[in-house]
């Protein structure tokens, strides 16, 4: 490390400090030019371009790998990494924010809480998300985390006059706090045990100090800190309450991005390369159990909620077991899995929640399954998108679900566990039934209420990218597939 | 034209149903009228296939194939053998007469309604022809929304319990069979070090025999409950029940013959030596006779009209199944043949008492009575379905289970014994159904006054009586079309069945074939 601040380590870093620049700029032309709450629309706009930039950033470096040949780029000493994994999911997490911010302006309008910071936060989120895909160091992945977790913390308790929502971000916010302490304490044992915070050197160390109950303690501290941020059992309790009382474009991206990237993060912890890889035989069988229970819970528990965004909730809890389900099976196939999984997961989600969104109108808070009956009659169009969304969030061909849950059954059987593969199909057949509660009211319920629903330019955008998507990758996904298959961690 | 035959059958409903989407609701007419011309058209569209099907020719014809998930090896592969010629016809046909059939039925949401049926005639088509595993899931699948759409929004009043019901089963089946289908993907995988859904390459699999165990039980769940066989027929009387008329008719028809069309298409020759294990052929036999028997009893006991028709479907199928596990020509042709009289039969029993539902709102046995004297038209009609369905000679029921029984006696006395007790159990629910509902003095005043037929409901049932009464006389046309696929099917399951000598031989020719109508 003989220079402290190299070009490359500028190139690698671009997309975070991108996101970073435009969050402060935000910030401040939100308190010197848009006083007026009606102007605030415009910091979307900002956003969409930072988003833009980012892109384009990505894009470069991903142009760098090809023409160089290479198949990863580091910085920092070996504390970032950029490679097809880390941009993959960074497009993840550009097109949650874009979708997010579009919808955004309109709902917190509704809301009464159209504030400048709110944009800023979400690109500051996504800078954090950046360094939980493209970080490759004990330290900088826990920074990463910190910061993606604090910007939701703040976004989640958003609605500052709405108990819910104060509610939730108190209980994401201990809970949150308290699982990171875990984290950081596995994190240390491996320190300990490697002498250095890098990844590679850590998973050095665990190889030639394996079956020491040391090994087993970073393993189990660290496994607990990470299944509470992807929400699966027996620490998903936070969830279905934070999501709940977000406010809703928060929630989905919750449900989205920040999975996405703590998905990103376990892969770079247990994935194939990842420092826990030489412990497999210890944590498979325990991961195994908690998946298990994780779609046991989720998809129980989702049958007989009546509120939609705890329905979605627990349906996201669910979905994190399959998604586990990939990391059991720990091949090519089932890392591909997830990141397929990741990627229609989050059109997918994201389109049901902006549907939850349109529902939600001035003196309506339209969250209740009650409120979508008969959605087909007045709103035809929303009603068909969500029974879209739905047949894609079951795995139903031809949806873009459908593909996520075939490369998850697939690196099972794979794997030969055909247990576990037997236990998630059936699980299919079950989480039919509670969003079919969604599709019954909507198609055959009796329409109560007529008021309009709520809608806005972006959010039109938003479900039309949502909705196409979803039913052009589930018809053809070839273009998809490819670029999963290219994302793999080696 | 003619290599794009078979996807324009396929896509013609789809492109119906695309271009009804951009009709205004309001045109309830004018939708009733394009969903109608769109479901003739299916038809005549699908008449050529009959008239250029080259019967000589074993394998597939009309054959369409490219790349479509080249990542995965999956193929947009479609084409047709006798087997599934006979079952498209029947779609096709059935299909544009449930259209028709629903044109006062039906005054709700009229759009969707017929939406929801194009889409599912496309899907049905579509699981027919596939020839590529990764297609027929998405079709199969494919099939389930329109269904459940059509049960639970125009249904009766347990509609919505019904139509979950029907959807969760299939799905359950159909999720454990996917994990049949990537089973064996993955092991070609292994075998041949590519990945492909074809079944002609997964064909070439050698699998050990309790691998195929495994994945014959799997695809036997997918299957078993489509057809249904018993003990995974309950949700089939709610769906039937809560059904409308159209949706009763499709279900029967050609929803149930997916199930039986994947045993003889995937099952057995995907799996050979599974489905000759004795274990797997036993249990097989056993729950189609239980089936057989089981279902023909319940219908003895029932007092709902729509009821004993759908367990009645329970005890035809049950024959359907026990011919494709005899494993020899006779059973599987007559099991096809039997899948095609029983859509036939058992779609016009279920237009039959659509017919007195719409005009009396009920299904009660006990409330009808000696209507023969109020709607004489209605009573042939009648007449003539229940007898094609209880078997007559002359009619289409009796040429399939005749056929059925050779096969099964060749397999199993016993089993034949069974099937034939549960042939003449079907001739007592469906007479005694006739005597009580048609025969006697109307005792009920409220079916004094009763219309007869319209034109248009006897046009819809005139086909099929044709049809019916067709293969009931002359055989021979439906046993060559199915010649070859059937002999294909038998020699990949059973190697040394046809190097069994002359006289062997000679006996594997189903009877009809020889000498028409026994």
């Amino acid at each position: 490390m003989s220079q402290f601040y190299t070009s490359t380590d500028h190139f690698v870093l671009l997309p975070a400090i991108i996101l970073a620049l435009f969050g402060c700029a935000i910030l401040i032309f939100d308190v010197f030019w848009f006083q007026n709450p009606k102007d605030r629309k415009w910091l979307a706009l900002l956003v969409i371009t930072g988003l833009a930039f980012t892109g384009a950033a990505l894009v470069r470096q991903q142009l760098h790998l090809t023409t160089e040949n290479l198949t990863q780029l580091t910085g920092f000493g070996g504390a970032l990494t950029i490679d097809r994994f880390a941009i993959y999911f960074n497009w993840v997490f550009t097109l949650a924010t874009l979708i997010v911010a579009i919808v955004s302006y309109h709902y917190l309008e509704i809301e009464g809480e159209h504030h400048g910071e709110y944009y800023a936060l979400l690109l500051f989120a996504q800078c954090g998300m950046f360094f939980l895909a493209a970080g490759t160091d004990l330290v900088t992945l826990f920074i990463g985390l910190e910061l993606m977790a604090l910007c939701f913390y703040v976004m989640v308790g958003f609605l500052r006059g709405d108990k819910r929502s104060n509610e939730a971000a108190i209980k994401y916010l201990l809970l949150g706090a308290f699982s990171s302490g875990f984290l950081v304490y596995g994190f240390s044992i491996m320190y300990g045990l490697a002498g250095s915070t890098n990844l590679v050197a850590v998973e050095a160390a665990v190889k030639a100090h394996a079956g020491e109950p040391l090994v087993y303690l970073a393993l189990a501290t660290t496994a607990v800190g990470l299944l509470f941020k992807i929400s699966a059992a027996p620490f998903h309790m936070w969830a279905p309450d934070a999501y709940e009382g977000a406010p809703t474009t928060i929630t989905a991206y919750l449900s989205v991005a920040s999975k996405a990237a703590s998905f990103a993060f376990l892969l770079r912890i247990f994935g194939p390369s990842g420092p826990l890889a030489p412990a497999r035989d210890s944590w498979e069988p325990l991961l195994a159990v908690v998946a298990v229970l994780t779609m046991t819970i989720g998809n129980l528990a989702a049958i007989s909620q009546t509120n939609v965004k705890r329905l979605l909730a627990y349906s996201s809890i669910s979905h994190a077991g399959y998604m586990l389900l990939g990391l059991i099976a720990g091949n090519d196939t089932g890392i591909q899995g997830i990141a397929v999984y990741v990627l229609v997961y989050a059109f997918m989600n994201l389109g049901a929640f902006v549907v939850v969104i349109a529902l939600r109108r001035k003196n309506i808070i339209g969250e209740d399954l009650d409120d979508m009956a008969g959605l087909m009659y007045k709103s035809p169009g929303y009603a068909v998108l969500m029974l879209i969304f739905m047949l894609s969030l079951a795995g139903i061909p031809p949806t873009a679900g459908f593909l996520g849950k075939y490369y998850i059954f697939l690196s099972l059987i794979e794997t030969h566990h055909y247990l576990l593969a037997v236990i998630a199909t059936l699980y299919v057949a079950v989480a039919i039934y509670y969003y079919f509660r969604v599709v019954k009211i909507m198609f055959v319920g009796e329409l109560t209420e007529k008021a309009a629903l709520s809608t806005s330019f972006g959010l039109r955008v938003a479900l039309g990218i949502t909705g196409v998507l979803t039913l052009a990758i589930g018809v053809y996904p070839e273009p998809i597939l490819r670029l999963a298959q290219n994302s793999l961690l080696r | 034209m003619d290599q794009h035959l078979l996807s324009i059958v396929l896509f013609t409903p789809l492109a119906g149903f695309l271009i009804l989407l951009l009709i205004p609701g309001k045109q309830k007419e004018l939708i009733k009228i394009w969903a109608n011309l769109v479901g003739f058209a299916g038809f005549l569209i699908s008449l050529p296939l009959v008239s250029r099907f080259d019967k000589s020719i074993s394998g597939f014809q009309f054959e369409e194939s490219f790349d479509w998930i080249p990542s995965i090896g999956a193929h947009f592969h479609i084409g047709i053998d006798g087997i599934s010629l006979l079952l498209i016809m029947l779609t096709t046909l059935v299909g544009f007469l449930a259209i028709l059939c629903s044109w006062n039925a039906i005054d709700d949401r009229v759009k969707e309604y017929y939406a929801m049926f194009l889409l599912l005639q496309t899907g049905m088509i579509g699981v027919f022809v596939s020839l590529d595993f990764f297609l027929f899931y998405v079709f199969w699948e494919l099939v389930l929304v329109p269904m459940y759409f059509i049960i639970g929004v125009w249904g009766g009043p347990r509609k919505l319990y019904a139509a979950i019901k029907f959807f969760l089963y299939t799905l359950a089946g159909s999720v454990l069979m996917l994990l049949g289908i990537l089973t064996l993907y993955f092991q070609y995988h292994q075998q041949f070090g590519a990945y492909t859904f074809e079944i002609a390459d997964l064909m070439k699999l050698d699998l050990p025999l309790h691998l195929q165990q495994w994945v014959f039980w799997s695809f036997f769940v997918g299957f078993a409950i489509k057809v249904p066989m018993f003990p995974f027929h309950t949700w089939l009387p709610d769906a039937h029940v809560e059904a409308p008329t159209a949706g009763s008719v499709i279900l029967a028809s050609v929803l149930l013959k997916m199930g039986t069309y994947g045993f003889i298409r995937f099952s057995l020759p995907l799996l050979p030596k599974a489905s000759v294990d004795q274990t797997i052929v036993q249990v097989l036999a056993v729950l189609s006779i239980i089936g057989i028997i089981y279902g023909a009893l319940v219908c003895l006991m029932q007092q709902d009209w729509k009821k004993l028709i759908a367990y009645s479907s329970v005890s035809h199928l049950g024959f359907c199944t026990l011919g494709i596990f005899a494993l020899n020509p006779n059973g599987i042709a007559g099991s096809v043949l039997q899948q095609i009289n029983h859509g036939i039969s058992t779609g016009m029993l279920f237009m039959v008492i659509g017919i007195v539902y719409e005009r009396r709102h009920t299904r009660e046995i006990a409330e009808y009575g000696g209507l023969a004297h109020v709607m004489p038209k209605y009573a042939i009609i009648f007449a003539i379905a229940m007898l094609s369905s209880a078997g007559l000679p002359l009619l289409n029921g009796f040429v399939g289970e005749f056929t059925i029984l050779q096969g099964a006696f060749e397999a199993s006395h016993t089993w034949a014994a069974f099937a034939v007790a549960g042939v003449i159990l079907g001739a007592a629910y469906l007479l005694w159904l006739y005597q009580r509902t048609m025969l006697g003095q109307v005792t009920n005043g409220r079916n004094l006054h009763l219309p007869d037929l319209s034109l248009r409901e006897l046009a819809i049932f005139l086909p099929l009586i044709a049809w019916g009464i067709w293969i009931g006389l002359y055989p021979k046309p439906y046993f060559d079309i199915l010649e070859k696929p059937v002999q294909q099917i038998v020699e990949r399951v059973r190697p040394d069945y046809y190097q069994g000598g002359p006289q062997r031989a000679a006996a594997t020719k189903p009877a009809a074939l020889q000498g028409g109508v026994q």
